[in-house]
This record gives C-alpha cells, structure tokens and sequence, in this order.
C-alpha cells in the first residue's frame, strides 16, 4: 500500500497500547495528510497516549513551528519529526534542536530513486501535491544533520508499502553520510526483511507500519526470529 | 494531602510523561520551582531535556543551584538532570559548563562512530556495579530507554554501566543523591519498577 492510498487505522489509543504489550521499542504517529492541507495535528490525543504509554513515541505531521513542536513535546511526546515543513523552511530544523535539543529532532525524509540518483519528494502523502523538490537526497541528509537533527528517518518510496524488502543500497549510501541514527522505512514484508537490515548494517532501527496493521507480522514474533539470527533486540 | 514528590522544573519541555509515569504508580507529584515546595517535599526529581546550560541557567535563575546540593531526602536525576549533578559538563560554547558538583568528574561529549552513531537513542541493559534499593528487582536482562549524546565517566560513584562503544555510567549515586542517565519513565516495565524504589527510599 502506497502513501497515497493509505489506510485509515483504528482508534489509536487502542492501537497505542497493543503495540506497547508486544514490545514495540518506539512508535511513531504519523498524520501524512497534515502537511498538504496546511494544517496540524490534532493534539488532543498526544497526552492521552502519553498517559498510557511507558515506551518512547514521536509525532509527525504539520509541525512547522517552534511552537507546535513546544505543544507536542509538552503533551507527552518524546520526539517530534518534520518533513514537507523542513523542506520550505530548514531553518526550522536549526531552531528546534537550539530549543529542545537535537535528540528530540527527527527529520523524515521521502526519497525516491530517479535516473540522476536519489531524489527527495515533498507532500507525498498528497497524490496531486508529491512532486520531486529536485534536492539530492544524499546533500539533503548532510545538511539536515548539519542544522541539527537528532534522527533521520528515511522512506524509501519506491520500496514503500510493495513489501519486497528495505531499499538496502540506498539506505547504506545515506549510512555512509550520516552520524546520527538512521531508521529505515518502506518496504518490509517479512521477518527476513527486518534481519537483512540489521545483518547488513543498512540503518540503526527499523520501521514499519502496514505489516503491523495488519497482523502479517507480529512484533513479538519478528523480535523471536531476530534473536535466533543472533541480533540484539529488547525483548 | 502533601505530594509524594516534587519534580524540578529545569525548563525544556516533556515534564508531562514522568508525572503521567508516576501517576501510573499512583504517586502525587507536583511540578515546580519553588525553594519550600522542594524542600518539604519527601522525595525529589530532577528531569531536563535540553543542553546543560540552559537548564543550570534556570536552575540559577530560581536559586535552586545552592538549595538542590543542600537536600537530604532522596533525590533522582534523570538524563540531563543527572549530567547536572557532576562538576561540570563538556555541552555549551564554552566547552566547560559548571554543574552541581554534587559529583566529582566532568560529562563528556560521547564519540561517535558508524556503529554507533550519537545522539545514542535506543534499549540498552544495564551492569550493576554494587547492590542498592534502587536496583531492586531488576536484572542484566532488563532493557532501558537512553537518549543522549553527552555522558558521564566511570568512576568510584557509578551504581551502574552501560556499554555504548566504551562504558559510561547509567546510573551515579552519592549519599541521598542517585542519577539516572535512561528515562526510567519510557523503559517500560523495568523503568516503572526503577520508579517505584525510588518511592519507597
């Protein structure tokens, strides 16, 4: 399933805490519609997940000030993570981390494999608005660090929702400019997926949303088969 | 009825998910900067997210840099909140912030290498070093949640090591005064178990 046609889950409160009872190490929420219709997330549910939840979460999706970010963090978030907004404005990414630190910085970046290289999209959870920003995803990793992230979260486009597998070339090209943890994202589809990331050394953390939802894969699961390739994971 | 412990305000936000934390445990906390609320308050925390000094400039401003030292009751930094309680910190433009000194030694930036890229964000298990009320219950096998990109060195104070490339210390105490460089209040069971001996010293 593509961005584009992404589903709508169920109430996540509920989806919160079974993640939680299966030993999810991070959740991430994600309102991809947030950015292309110019308006933020709703944070009413921030503080009632962070009431809950005793694992770290971050929250993505029409963050564009130092003010909304401030309104998140103090809800209850760990993290916040900006993408189409640090695209129009990277200054951004420069006065969040000067504010609350780099380590609650996560900049996601969408990038799709063209015949020039890797490119970064914008507005992709918007059909009629995902275009190619004609930035160079490599340069756009270095100067995200640059300004101070904390994390990149990297989308592999082409790979997303297909679940054939991480885009492991490009991810370790991004590895290879980047100093601060790299989570791989798009692309999962089975544990063997998940266990060739970590054996090839492609990101720091791995993350996955469609496998979940459905139930194709189980956290519990996916942890069980890593630990018998010999990969450290919390159990 | 009086609170069961009063939480610092060192500024930077994300106080929310170590009072929902305590809440879960059924502890009353109150968030504060107040000199006579920290002083009759049973038990203290000091969280901070941020750089150490913005958060000893805070701590300054409301006076509280001489009353913290002072304290007796048990008292529990937590990530940056238990860098402040060194001597001093490598984070600022000076290179050298001066902290509590409640601990002798200096935080130090943590190198980064591709195998372990900094800020160092992720579940990592702790070694004790000595017994102590606030390891109760917990065992090599428990993981902790640890963001952070300074750390402190291994010394006579370490209560517990944890390994990032070299070993730093996880936890750091003196007298009343514990530290912990994990958020016991997003690790999880482990965490809330870390949390509820602190309530009990």
């Amino acid at each position: 399933m593509k961005f584009r046609e992404h589903r709508v889950v169920g109430d996540i409160l509920e989806l919160a805490q079974r993640y939680r009872d299966q030993n999810a190490d991070e959740l991430v929420f994600y309102d991809i519609t947030a950015s292309p219709e110019g308006r933020s997330v709703d944070r009413g549910w921030v503080a009632r997940v962070a009431e809950v939840l005793d694992i770290p979460f971050c929250v993505a999706g029409g963050i564009r000030s130092v003010a909304d970010a401030e309104a998140v963090l103090n809800a209850g978030a760990e993290k916040i993570s900006i993408n189409s907004p640090a695209l129009a404005d990277p200054q951004l990414i420069n006065r969040l981390a000067a504010r609350f630190g780099s380590q609650c910085v996560v900049v996601g970046i969408d990038s799709q494999t063209t015949p020039g290289g890797y490119s970064v999209y914008q507005f992709t959870g918007d059909p009629n608005r995902s275009h190619d920003t004609r930035r160079e995803t490599l340069s756009w990793v270095r100067e995200v660090q640059e300004r101070g992230a904390g994390e990149i979260v990297l989308n592999c486009m082409a790979s997303d929702g297909v679940r054939r597998g991480y885009d492991l070339a490009q991810l370790q090209a991004v590895r290879a400019v980047c100093s601060v943890p790299l989570v791989a994202s798009g692309g999962a589809g089975t544990v063997q997926h998940f266990a060739e990331l970590f054996t090839t050394h492609s990101a720091d953390a791995a993350l996955a949303a469609s496998v979940f939802h459905t139930g194709a894969i189980a956290i519990p699961e996916l942890k069980q088969y890593l630990l018998s390739q010999h990969i450290e994971v919390r159990t | 009825m009086g609170i069961d412990v009063a939480i610092i305000d060192s500024g930077g936000a994300n106080l929310a998910s170590l009072v929902y934390a305590l809440k879960r445990l059924g502890a009353q906390a109150e968030v504060t900067t107040q000199a006579d609320v920290i002083r009759a308050a049973p038990r203290v925390l000091l969280p901070g997210v941020g750089s150490a000094g913005n958060a000893m400039a805070r701590l300054r401003e409301a006076r509280l840099h001489t009353l913290i030292p002072a304290l007796t009751q048990p008292v529990l930094g937590i990530c940056l909140g238990m860098q402040l309680l060194f001597a001093s910190s490598e984070e600022g433009e000076s290179g050298d912030t001066p902290c509590l000194d409640i601990l002798p030694g200096r935080v130090a930036r943590m190198p980064a290498s591709p195998a372990r890229p900094v800020p160092h964000m992720g579940w990592n298990r702790l070694r004790a070093l000595r017994e102590d009320p606030l390891l109760e219950g917990i065992t090599a096998s428990d993981y902790f949640y640890f963001v952070h990109s300074f750390a402190a060195p291994v010394d006579p104070h370490s209560l517990a090591v944890t390994d990032y490339g070299a070993e730093f210390t996880a936890i750091a105490i003196r007298d009343n005064f514990r530290g912990a460089q994990f958020h016991p209040e997003r690790s999880a069971r482990p965490g809330a178990r870390l949390l509820a001996n602190f309530l009990k010293l």
